[in-house]
């Protein structure tokens, strides 16, 4: 956690996630017929920092039921923020890496915590800028509500409705010392994860 | 729980709240720049060219002095960030009517602008223009005093090159005295913990150098073959042409001569990489073969000073809004 936060509850823990992501593994092969379309035509695309995590081992769990191997992008939207220059804590802008054409794909993007909804539409425009896919569908681990922008995620974790001043955190053992999901009430409102 | 040790590491924001120079800039600072330069880098190679990270900001660059290549580099770096920008070049300007700097740098904020890129042949006309006015200043070159973005696109190529800088020995070669990019790089480079040699004709070779850095890091000569013994990188300075004559420049011919990097040191040096800030004056700081080697970075240099001022004008933009917020 931050240093300055006080946790409310665990949502999920090891288990509980990684029970989620193999549901969600299946519901992204249900939806695009995995099968039948082949990974040619599908792509994942994982948002900086915790999607990518999240995104790697979706891809991972799809190959070893499947045995399909979708191509997997890394996508940072900081460029496209429209709060960037709002807030206290200069963001850092991380790498965009896809190596595959996008146009007439089909993508799912993933994320961990879905809020406001700014950073999904920074997203799609930064996507938008790449390439012209046939779709996009929005993966996210956590829907915690409180939307500003007309955006909703097509694959969700959990929805957990939580107040103004609460911070969902989603923590990795690829980039943290912890696993697992947790509600929390933050001191310092500095970092909104959207 | 800690974010990870990487995650740490770049969340550093810069001190600075302007770029006049690298001396006094941190290595931290230094590496948040190329870190984020290699990110904005990408976007150079995607369909569109173009982010909307600087929309409504106004950004004017004001040359007061010749420069095809900083102000070009500037200028798309500006418009891929999706920046306003607005070009003043002294030539059929009020400065022909006398106006001062000052003046005419207050003048234009008044027309609510909120960066100025300025390039001077007065040493410390950057610095100047931040006790007059409050925008963010960037400095593209002032006299002979720094380039910092020149030394920042400089320390990004060779990062790349050899993945690191520390412990790497760097010569810079030719007219040390009146390179603001020397100057730059010296600060940039020790702050990295690179090994500097300077070598150059005795009467370009400020009596000043060796007090230019604190550390002891800097080495100075006069003998070339010296210079690029156990050296990783040569940095070849452009010999001002309009400076011969002056006494302190032997005849090209005999420039090259001494201190030209020809093929023969590129043959004795297998590994030695080449780099030149631009414009090249073929036959005279470099042979002309040695232009155009593999081992020459002249292209990289380019396009990553694009990649260098993006990072710049993006880090530089976030703090002036925090701090009117």
């Amino acid at each position: 956690m931050e240093q300055s936060d006080v946790i409310k509850a665990q949502l999920m823990d090891e288990r509980d996630l990684d029970r989620t992501l193999d549901r969600m593994a299946r519901q992204i092969v249900e939806t695009f017929a995995i099968d039948d379309l082949g990974p040619v035509n599908v792509g994942l695309i994982g948002m900086q920092l915790r999607g990518v995590y999240l995104a790697r081992r979706l891809r991972k769990k799809i190959l070893e039921v499947e045995k399909v191997d979708i191509p997997l992008g890394v996508l940072d939207a900081t460029m496209y923020r429209d709060d960037f220059r709002l807030r206290l804590k200069q963001p850092v802008v991380r790498e965009t890496q896809i190596d595959f054409d996008i146009t007439e794909r089909h993508l799912v993007l993933i994320d961990d915590v879905l809020f406001t909804g700014r950073t999904t539409r920074a997203a799609l425009d930064a996507l938008m800028d790449i390439g012209r896919p046939a779709s996009v569908k929005f993966l996210v681990i956590v829907d915690r509500g409180l939307r500003e922008l007309p955006i909703r995620a097509d694959f969700v974790g959990r929805k957990v409705p939580t107040l103004p001043g609460e911070e969902i955190r989603v923590r990795l053992c690829e980039v943290d010392d912890q696993e697992g999901v947790w509600l929390v009430e933050s001191g310092l409102n500095t970092e909104r994860e959207t | 729980m800690n974010v990870t040790q990487t995650d740490q590491q770049i969340n550093t924001r810069l001190a600075h709240d302007h770029l006049l120079g690298l001396e006094g800039y941190s290595s931290e600072e230094i590496e948040l720049v190329l870190s984020t330069a290699r990110r904005f880098r990408e976007v150079l190679y995607r369909p569109i060219r173009k982010v909307p990270t600087l929309r409504g900001i106004t950004v004017v660059n004001l040359f007061f002095e010749a420069s095809t290549r900083t102000r070009i580099s500037f200028e798309l770096a500006e418009k891929r960030l999706s920046a306003d920008t607005v070009n003043f070049s002294t030539s059929g300007s009020s400065v022909l009517k006398g106006e001062t700097l000052k003046d005419t740098v207050q003048n234009i904020e008044a027309m609510k602008i909120d960066m100025v890129v300025v390039r001077h042949r007065s040493p410390g006309a950057a610095h100047f223009l931040t006790q007059c006015v409050s925008s963010t200043i960037i400095n593209a070159g002032d006299g002979a005093h720094e380039h910092p973005t020149q030394a920042l696109l400089d320390l990004l190529t060779i990062s790349d090159r050899f993945g690191y800088v520390e412990g790497l020995n760097v010569t810079i070669i030719g007219d040390i005295m009146h390179s603001r990019v020397a100057r730059s790089n010296i600060h940039g480079l020790t702050t990295l913990g690179a090994n500097i040699t300077l070598c150059g004709p005795p009467s370009l070779l400020p009596v000043e150098v060796e007090s230019l850095t604190d550390r002891d890091n800097v080495h100075v000569t006069s003998n070339l073959d010296e210079a690029l013994e156990g050296c990783d990188v040569a940095m070849a300075l452009r010999i001002q042409l309009e400076r011969q004559g002056s006494n302190r420049l032997p005849s090209l011919r005999e420039y090259h001569e001494q201190f030209g990097i020809k093929m023969s040191n590129m043959n004795q040096h297998k590994d030695l990489v080449i780099m030149h800030p631009g414009p090249v004056n073929r036959g005279v700081e470099l042979a002309s073969e040695v232009v155009d080697h593999e081992r020459a970075v002249i292209l990289d240099q380019v396009t990553n000073g694009v990649a260098v001022r993006m990072a710049i004008l993006f880090l530089l933009s976030g703090h002036a809004d925090v701090d009117q917020t």
